[in-house]
């Protein structure tokens, strides 16, 4: 039998990976939002699972809003990418430290 | 009196100053001095008019106010016209001393390059002197005090190509704004107990005033009024250069010789003495103040009549005679007989003013050179000079029936009579005083007009000035001998003043006086028994034993006693006090004030500290823009973690 439990742990499991692959990447920007969707990913795990444990049909139309919005932010985050290798020729994160005071 | 009299009267010596002062270059030299000359003496004139309205048809005091320039916290800043007989009277005084000067100056500063510019600043003095006697409201008194002062410093420079000449407008203008200082404080009390700048409303509650006490600090107490009176009397110490703020006065001989008749003898000097007689309501109650009062004034006139005696400068000479003067008027204020200070005030402005115009023409005569050593025997070249100067000198050390005899007499009385404390300190020194005045003053007639001649040597026989330097002698001479004689009576003894001086029952020692004055002859006659006169007529003879009979002898006196004579020189070592221990002192505590208080704590710790204290913290804080992502991403979930940590324990 597979309890609320079980589900938010995979969900807490999804999340703390993509944290981790945030940190420990160093190298690709793709890489990056890649793990900024499993990111959301996970927290549309947990209102799915919510969802279904409070018989609540609004949080899995909440997961199709953030869904909806996680796509566009691929969408543009993949665009300015592709502008910052026009831009750089790189798409290496340790190259791309303008912003350091 | 209609309000546009009145308003005129100042009014129209500003605005001849102004044109003289703007346009002088394009009018001319004779349109300059036409145009003030007129607008005084049309100012003068009027000024006649109103004391004939307020002193003979009997027309009763006017307050007026004029335009209310703002009001802050329901207190009003206004100018305003408070005339009354006292008013008149300065008023009077001031425009005609002020005229006939304007008339001698264009025969002084004729070979001038700054004519023009004299008439303008002369002009605009008569304007802020008849702005500060006429005023109702400590703001506007505060105005003319503050504007005679900035014209006097501008006159004493007038040569402002002499290094000595800057150094005493220097000195007389920080020396005035130690006594100014005072004067606020002064004003500033009355503001606060009295929530008004108006003297009716000061006087009004100035016996409520006199019972009130002001905190010093945590546990002493000062009666209010008497520090209020103490304060003011300094501004008047300063104005008026009493003991110990008289320093700038002598000094103040720099100027032209006309303003020393105008401002620093007849008219802006005693700006000190009217205002602490205008303000006989605030002082009558504080007997502390009063006595305060007595023993400066005392001071004063004995002590630097002392110094007249050995000046060598005709003009130092009359400029000790004036502080000495100024101290017998200050006296009288003590013992609260303001009438007889009001009284000696407007005869020394006579003769004292004649006596400086004279003393101008003979420098005129001696080709601008001051020093009696070098004079002598004048009499002979400048008959009308030399009368007139004799007359000023008689009226000054009071020969009976010349003006100052009455005043001094009545004063030296009154001072005889007073009960305050130091009085009998202060009769000794005014009585001394009268010995010490009329040894200075036939001195220094002896000196420049009789005697051996001294001069030759430079510029030929010296002769008599032109008319427009005798003409004021002469219309100064005439009241020098005779206003005492007419109006001692109605001023002293009928209370001419009526409410525009008020004094307590207990205090009034002119009408103690008043009962025993049966006419100015029986005056006089009483006068020849009291010991001023023959204390007059002793330092006469013995000046004259000592300038004319045997002329070693002061040399040899001076040797005998060097010591004191060495004191005297030096003024009793005031300059040299301040200029080396007070004067280092202040710049001292200045220095203090800006290097620690200013530069250190002001613009080094708060100014400058600010600065550094962002600066050091940026840049400790740009070290956390690593410019990488993953760590902007990293504080974003630290922080996010924070925040649902804190909403969880808060529950």
């Amino acid at each position: 039998m597979i309890t609320l439990g079980h589900m938010l742990t995979l969900s807490a499991v999804l999340f703390a990976i993509s944290v981790a692959g945030i940190f420990l990447n160093r190298k690709n920007v793709i890489l990056l939002l890649m793990c900024i969707e499993l990111l959301l990913l996970g927290a549309n795990f947990n209102f799915v699972a919510f969802s279904r444990y409070l018989d609540d049909i609004s949080g899995q139309v909440f997961v199709f809003f953030v869904l909806t919005v996680a796509a566009a932010e691929s969408a543009i985050g993949l665009a300015i990418l592709v502008v910052l290798f026009r831009h750089r020729h790189s798409i290496n994160v340790d190259d791309l430290d303008t912003l350091k005071g | 009196m209609t309000r546009n009299l009145l308003i005129a009267i100042p009014l129209l010596p500003l605005i001849a100053a102004l044109i003289a002062g703007l346009a002088g270059r394009r009018i001319g030299r004779a349109a300059s001095a036409g145009v003030t000359i007129l607008a005084v003496g049309v100012s003068c004139a009027l000024s006649l008019e109103v004391v004939r309205q307020l002193f003979f048809a009997g027309a009763p005091a006017v307050d007026i106010s004029v335009y209310t320039w703002l009001i802050s916290d329901g207190i009003r800043f206004q100018v305003g016209f408070l005339v009354d007989r006292l008013t008149g009277l300065m008023m009077a005084v001031v425009t005609f001393v002020s005229f006939c000067v304007h008339v001698y100056t264009i025969g002084y500063m004729r070979d001038d390059d700054g004519f023009q510019r004299f008439f303008s600043y002369i002009s605009l003095f008569t304007f802020s002197m008849l702005m500060l006697v006429m005023s109702n409201n400590f703001m506007q008194l505060f105005f003319g005090w503050e504007a005679v002062g900035v014209v006097s410093y501008l006159l004493i420079g007038f040569w402002y190509t002499r290094p000595s000449a800057i150094h005493a407008n220097l000195k007389a203008f920080v020396v005035n704004r130690i006594g100014d200082f005072g004067f606020v404080l002064g004003i500033a009390g009355v503001v606060y107990f009295t929530h008004s700048l108006d003297y009716a409303d000061a006087f009004a509650l100035a016996p409520a005033i006199a019972g009130a006490q002001l905190p010093l600090g945590a546990d002493t107490v000062v009666p209010a009024l008497t520090l209020i009176c103490i304060c003011l009397f300094v501004g008047a110490m300063g104005k008026s250069a009493q003991v110990p703020l008289h320093v700038w006065l002598p000094d103040s001989m720099e100027g032209p010789t006309p303003i020393s008749a105008l401002i620093h003898a007849a008219t802006m000097v005693t700006a000190g003495i009217f205002m602490v007689a205008r303000m006989s309501p605030l002082f009558e109650y504080s007997d502390a103040a009063l006595s305060v009062v007595l023993v400066i004034g005392a001071t004063t006139a004995l002590f630097m009549g002392f110094l007249g005696i050995v000046q060598n400068d005709i003009k130092r000479v009359i400029a000790y005679s004036t502080l000495s003067q100024l101290g017998y008027m200050t006296v009288a204020l003590g013992a609260s007989a303001y009438s007889a200070a009001i009284f000696h005030l407007m005869t020394h402005a006579f003769f004292k003013a004649l006596l400086f115009l004279a003393a101008g023409s003979v420098i005129i005569a001696m080709h601008h050179e001051q020093d009696m050593r070098r004079m002598g025997g004048l009499a002979k070249y400048m008959p009308i000079t030399a009368v007139t100067c004799w007359i000023g000198a008689l009226a000054l050390i009071g020969t009976p029936f010349f003006s100052g005899f009455f005043s001094k007499d009545a004063l030296i009385e009154a001072v005889g009579e007073s009960q305050r404390a130091g009085s009998t300190y202060a009769y000794w020194c005014v009585l001394a005083g009268t010995f010490v005045t009329a040894l200075y003053t036939f001195r220094l007639l002896f000196m420049t007009f009789h005697g051996e001649e001294r001069f030759h040597g430079h510029g030929g026989t010296p002769h008599e000035s032109p008319w427009v330097v005798t003409l004021p002698l002469v219309a100064l001479a005439i009241p020098s001998i005779v206003i005492g004689w007419l109006t001692i009576g109605p001023l002293l003894f009928g209370g001419a003043f009526g409410g525009s001086i008020f004094v307590l029952e207990a205090n009034d020692v002119v009408g103690e006086l008043g009962h025993e004055y049966h006419g100015p002859l029986g005056f006089v006659l009483h006068g020849l028994k009291g010991a001023p006169t023959w204390l007059a007529l002793a330092g006469v003879l013995t000046a004259w034993y000592l300038y004319m009979k045997d002329t070693t002898l002061p040399g040899r006196i001076a040797a005998r006693f060097a010591g004191l004579y060495r004191v005297l020189v030096n003024k009793y070592y005031f300059d040299w006090c301040n200029e080396r221990i007070i004067a280092p002192f202040v710049r001292l505590v200045g220095r203090i004030f800006w290097k620690g208080g200013d530069q250190l704590l002001i613009d080094g710790v708060l100014v400058n500290g600010t600065a550094r204290l962002i600066d050091w913290t940026a840049a400790k804080g740009r070290r956390i823009q690593t410019g990488y992502l993953y760590t902007y991403a990293f504080w974003m979930v630290i922080g996010l973690a924070a925040l649902l940590g804190w909403f969880l324990i808060r529950g």
